[in-house]
């Protein structure tokens, strides 16, 4: 489904990533972990090219989608993002109304049917299981919702647009456990419909919501095998060390 | 010991400069208001000046700088909105955007009574708009253009990036971002630019003398292409070359109270403004 090949990375003279080469299964999860800086959420930002954003960034290799080179000079980068969704570290939900923000992907990608746009926000607040707790304030602001109210709407305002990719930029890092519960049982829900990238420092999170999981270091993919193997057996002492937590 | 007593010495020496600010503005304020508040009447404020000017009111000149307030606002507000969602959202070259800045920041420092000359040879002479409230406008407008550029950019930069990002991640377009997301969200500190640029231009008397203002005039304006009175320029001429100085002060001290007045009301109609529109978007 997504195909990393040959990615190289650099941020002006920094090397970010090295040689990449990565595989990841349509419908799953997908744990990214390694220490800070190594890379991982640079990889997660080349999917819906986040990093063009980034002056003086520069990737050679090929990143497919769906068998698609999402570098290619046909692809409309707007397009790109619509179809591979996003949830950042910090919750950051727009200064606008709850139910605003959820039609915001379908205002800008052109659908103004308020049927249609109302059906579609209940169906995206109830796949994030957000719609029973703002069901009865969809006008209020987002900005008076708790941090995990915030980022389970982030994850509702991105499942609106129906993307195929949801990638996730350790979405619960700056959550309370509860919340972070909340939006772990979500991404075990998602798994069946989206294909689910995330990144994570959480290393119990990768081994509870993940079927895949990829261990970077120095913007290298040292390890890249089953959840449940890589866990229980790493073929990598540096893997071994980091998840043992003897470094990072 | 020793520093909890430097710090009381330091707060001490804080506020009592703090306080003497304060002291300075209520001084200027009261002292106008005392010398001025004697004239203020209905008819004052209603009437044109009588008997060179040492009788009546000023009505054409509160009615000319208000029109030169919104006149200079419509050139300098649209023009340096843009320009500045230009160099903050748009640009990428940052050489360009440098070389803005700088312009910008230059422009800013020249000195008001150039822009007056600017603006007589470039609108008043060239274009033939003559002495009128559009060749005002116009060089009261470029002469704020920096203000509002810098405040408006200083609003932008404002917008936290989480916002743009997450809007693009949506697959919004730049135009998209910055007109639904971050413009809404700057607006009240734009506003807020705004403000100070009328406060500037309704006080400005060096670029309007060769462009617009009028010694006297007992009607009112009718049209853009019309001269008219300004109360900073009114203000100027009786305080110096009335006929009778002595009996003028007082209508000089009433003049200066009605243009801060005016100031400060547009200051607390704009406050107004931006609260709502900052309520709103909080809101919706």
């Amino acid at each position: 489904m997504i195909e990393a090949k040959d990615i190289d990375f650099y941020y002006g003279s920094f090397h970010a990533l090295k040689h990449i080469n990565m595989r990841i299964a349509a419908q799953s999860v997908t744990a990214l972990i390694g220490p800070s800086g190594c890379g991982k959420s640079t990889f997660l930002r080349l999917f819906n090219r986040m990093n063009d954003l980034i002056p003086e960034a520069r990737l050679t290799g090929k990143c497919l989608v769906g068998g698609e080179d999402i570098y290619g000079a046909h692809v409309q980068v707007d397009d790109l993002r619509r179809r591979i969704g996003m949830v950042f570290q910090r919750p950051n939900p727009f200064p606008k109304s709850i139910f605003e923000n959820v039609a915001y992907g379908l205002r800008v990608n052109g659908m103004g049917d308020r049927r249609f746009i109302a059906d579609r926000v209940e169906e995206s607040l109830r796949a994030a299981a957000l719609w029973e707790e703002v069901k009865d304030k969809l006008k209020k602001s987002a900005l008076a919702l708790s941090g995990g109210q915030q980022q389970r709407l982030c994850i509702a305002r991105a499942l609106a647009v129906q993307p195929t990719v949801l990638l996730m930029d350790e979405p619960a890092s700056a959550l309370d456990p509860i919340s972070t519960m909340k939006i772990e049982d979500l991404i075990f829900h998602l798994r069946s419909t989206y294909t689910i990238v995330i990144v994570t420092h959480n290393m119990q999170q990768a081994s509870r919501v993940s079927d895949h999981t990829g261990f970077f270091m120095l913007g290298e993919l040292v390890e890249y095998s089953e959840t449940r193997k890589m866990f229980t057996n790493p073929e990598k002492t540096e893997t071994q060390n980091y998840i043992t937590g003897r470094f990072g | 010991m020793r520093t909890k007593l430097q710090q009381q010495i330091a707060f001490f020496i804080f506020r009592s400069l703090g306080l003497l600010v304060i002291g300075l503005l209520f001084w200027i304020l009261g002292f106008i208001v005392y010398h001025g508040a004697g004239v203020i009447s209905w008819e004052f404020l209603t009437t044109a000046p009588r008997d060179g000017m040492t009788a009546g009111g000023i009505w054409p000149a509160l009615v000319g700088t208000c029109y030169l307030v919104i006149g200079s606002m419509v050139v300098a507000f649209p023009l340096g909105v843009m320009s500045a969602v230009y160099t903050s959202e748009y640009a990428r070259n940052g050489r360009i955007v440098r070389l803005i800045r700088i312009m910008t920041n230059n422009l800013s420092g020249i000195p008001s009574i150039v822009f007056g000359l600017f603006g007589m040879s470039l609108f008043v002479r060239t274009l033939g708009f003559g002495d009128s409230i559009l060749a005002g406008s116009l060089t009261l407008g470029l002469l704020v253009l920096p203000l509002v550029i810098r405040t408006t950019e200083e609003a932008l930069q404002a917008v936290p990036a989480t916002y743009r990002t997450g809007s693009r991640a949506l697959g919004a377009s730049r135009w998209q971002t910055v007109s639904r997301v971050v413009l809404p969200v700057a607006f009240p500190n734009i506003i807020t630019g705004l403000i100070l640029a009328v406060g500037r231009v309704s006080g400005e008397t060096a670029p309007i003398l060769f462009t617009v203002a009028a010694y006297f005039l007992p009607q009112l304006p009718t049209s853009i292409f019309d001269q008219a009175m300004a109360l900073p320029y009114h203000l100027y001429v009786i305080a110096t070359s009335g006929t009778d100085l002595e009996a003028t002060r007082p209508i000089a001290y009433g003049t200066a109270l009605v243009l801060i007045g005016v100031v400060l009301c547009i200051n607390l109609l704009a406050n107004l403004l931006r609260r709502r529109i900052g309520k709103h978007a909080h809101k919706s």
